[in-house]
């Protein structure tokens, strides 16, 4: 039995598929986010002025690029193994002798990949509206590369426990979305009442925006090692949870 | 060393349920083994554990040898499986279906291309390799999931099942893949609800009602116990009612067909005699249904 090839042939697959339909999953957030960068960036962030010395427009790229990396690395997990349970393909995996760390490994690499890609895109895209400064590419690669496998992790926790699409539709739209907005992309921290800068430390989110941006801006809220650190916990935290779950077969056996 | 071996294996659902019992079930090497039951009698809670979609409660399952918990990967690639409801992506090429699950067994490209053109030529599939597998009838999505589950060739097959809705032209030509697949050393394990396919393919039995085994045996012994022949009779004349003849018994399923169960130890010579004296003249007879049908029915009733 060579696993290797079980890896590649799951991770081939959903790489396959979501280049398959790349109108579906690469064009839209190149749409939303010109948007984002034409009306925040331009129009309201001319009048905003500058934070922490950045020109507003500066600042939000960072964090608009990181959201999308978050939300296409979470969504294309959590639909592609639910879709899979829903259309009962997943039994293929199940019955065949793939380990379930090559299952995870598989989904979550094609997660990672589709979140970097669109980062990519919306990296580029920002290109038309400001020059992007780069203070620390390691940091930046990092920060991007942690994010998009927590947050795979994250969307196949969720297609686990989906048992229909609005379960999917539920976390992204009820809890991403929120933690998202509030975590530092469109303002710094600071400019908080101190209750709710310290409310907002409980947000995972903001330590990667903060960490991501300060790899372009060389600015940031928090501590960089502390924000890389607490990623990397989540993500082991997150893999355990996983690895038991499919162990257990919680959402895919019985 | 068994095929499988399944000891004391109970079943009990998060609703309550209990689907099974403890059954205890060997199946030899090479075996064309048929396993029947009622719908809910527990034969896919069976298979589900068998093939590690389903989490037993208790007791233990093993592949040639090899427990399906403790050495899971040695025990599934043994296994090949076909299960009743259609389980592949459907948005898949044929031939992508086969390569992706040869894939998952950690076959490579180079040998999987090779076998999955043997297992479409064998299902007649390999003029449909490249189509979107949505766009197949009913009948050949089976057959890919047949031809899918031989990729690995695995040393037990287990077919849930895969004759229902199938047309008889299609039915046939899967019962001589099944029995070539057979020879070729590979056992079998058969669901099916069309117990003359049963009967005519598989050498012994398990009959299982309200999750336990309440038969397993030889298929010739199982027969053996019939002790009534049915057979329709096509007669010359219309009756009103079925006669009525002592040891046996008659019931009109038409004004000109009747049916009738006969002792074995009546010949039918004697019946000739008994429906010539009542004027009752004979066209022709068949067989009422399949010896193994009235046996199940008689077994779980």
């Amino acid at each position: 039995m060579n696993t290797l090839i079980a890896l590649y042939t799951i991770s081939h697959k959903e790489i396959h598929r979501f280049l398959r339909i790349w109108p579906q999953t690469l064009l839209p957030p190149a749409i939303s986010t010109s948007l984002y960068f034409l009306i925040f960036g331009k129009l309201i962030g001319d009048r905003v002025g500058s934070i922490n010395g950045v020109g507003y427009m500066d600042y939000i790229v960072p964090g608009v690029i990181l959201m999308s990396v978050i939300s296409h690395a979470y969504s294309n997990v959590a639909s592609s193994f639910y879709a899979a349970k829903f259309q009962s393909h997943v039994e293929e995996l199940l019955v065949a002798p793939v380990s379930s760390w090559v299952i995870l490994v598989g989904y979550v690499s094609a997660g990672v990949l589709r979140g970097l890609m669109v980062g990519s895109v919306v990296a580029i895209i920002s290109l038309f509206f400001t020059e992007l400064q780069v203070y620390n590419l390691t940091i930046i690669l990092v920060t991007a590369f942690f994010t998009a496998i927590l947050f795979s992790l994250a969307g196949f926790i969720n297609a686990i426990f989906a048992n229909n699409f609005d379960d999917i539709a539920l976390i992204p739209n009820f809890i991403l979305t929120p933690l998202n907005y509030l975590g530092g992309v469109f303002y710094s921290v600071s400019m908080l009442p101190e209750i709710w800068q310290h409310i907002s430390l409980a947000n995972p989110i903001l330590y990667m925006i903060n960490s991501f941006r300060y790899g372009f801006l060389g600015i940031s809220d928090i501590s960089v090692e502390l924000a890389l650190g607490r990623v990397l916990g989540f993500i082991v935290l997150l893999t355990l949870i996983c690895l038991n779950l499919l162990q257990k077969g919680t959402g895919i056996r019985d | 060393m068994y095929a499988l071996s399944i000891e004391n294996l109970t079943k009990t659902y998060s609703n309550g349920f209990v689907a099974l019992k403890g059954i205890d079930l060997d199946v030899e090497e090479g075996d064309f083994f048929a396993l029947l039951g009622a719908n809910g009698a527990g034969k896919s809670t069976t298979i589900g554990i068998v093939s590690s979609l389903i989490n037993k409660t208790s007791g233990s399952v093993s592949i040639f040898g090899h427990d399906i918990v403790k050495n899971n990967k040695q025990a599934k690639m043994n296994l090949g499986i076909v299960p009743q409801e259609i389980n592949f992506n459907q948005y898949e090429t044929v031939e992508n279906i086969l390569l992706i699950y040869a894939g998952y067994f950690g076959i490579a490209r180079k040998e999987a291309k090779i076998r999955a053109k043997k297992a479409l030529k064998q299902m007649h599939l390999w003029e449909k390799r490249d189509t979107v597998s949505r766009r197949l009838s009913g009948g050949m999505k089976r057959r890919v999931m047949i031809a899918r589950a031989l990729i690995p060739k695995p040393k037990l097959l287990i077919l849930d099942e895969p004759t229902a809705g199938v047309d008889i032209e299609i039915r046939r030509s899967m019962w001589e893949m099944m029995e070539q697949v057979n020879k070729e050393g590979t056992a079998i394990i058969l669901t099916t609800h069309y117990l003359e396919e049963a009967e005519n393919l598989c050498r012994n039995i398990a009959i299982i009602h309200e999750g336990m085994i309440v038969e397993n045996s030889d298929m010739a012994t199982l027969l053996s116990y019939i002790n009534v022949n049915y057979f329709i009779l096509d007669l010359e004349k219309t009756l009103i009612t079925p006669p009525e003849i002592a040891g046996y018994k008659f019931d009109l399923i038409e004004d000109k067909v009747l049916s009738v169960a006969i002792p074995k130890s009546n010949s039918l010579n004697q019946l000739f005699e008994q429906l010539s004296i009542h004027n009752i003249q004979i066209k022709s007879l068949k067989n009422k249904s399949n010896r193994l049908e009235q046996l199940f029915m008689d077994i779980v009733q």
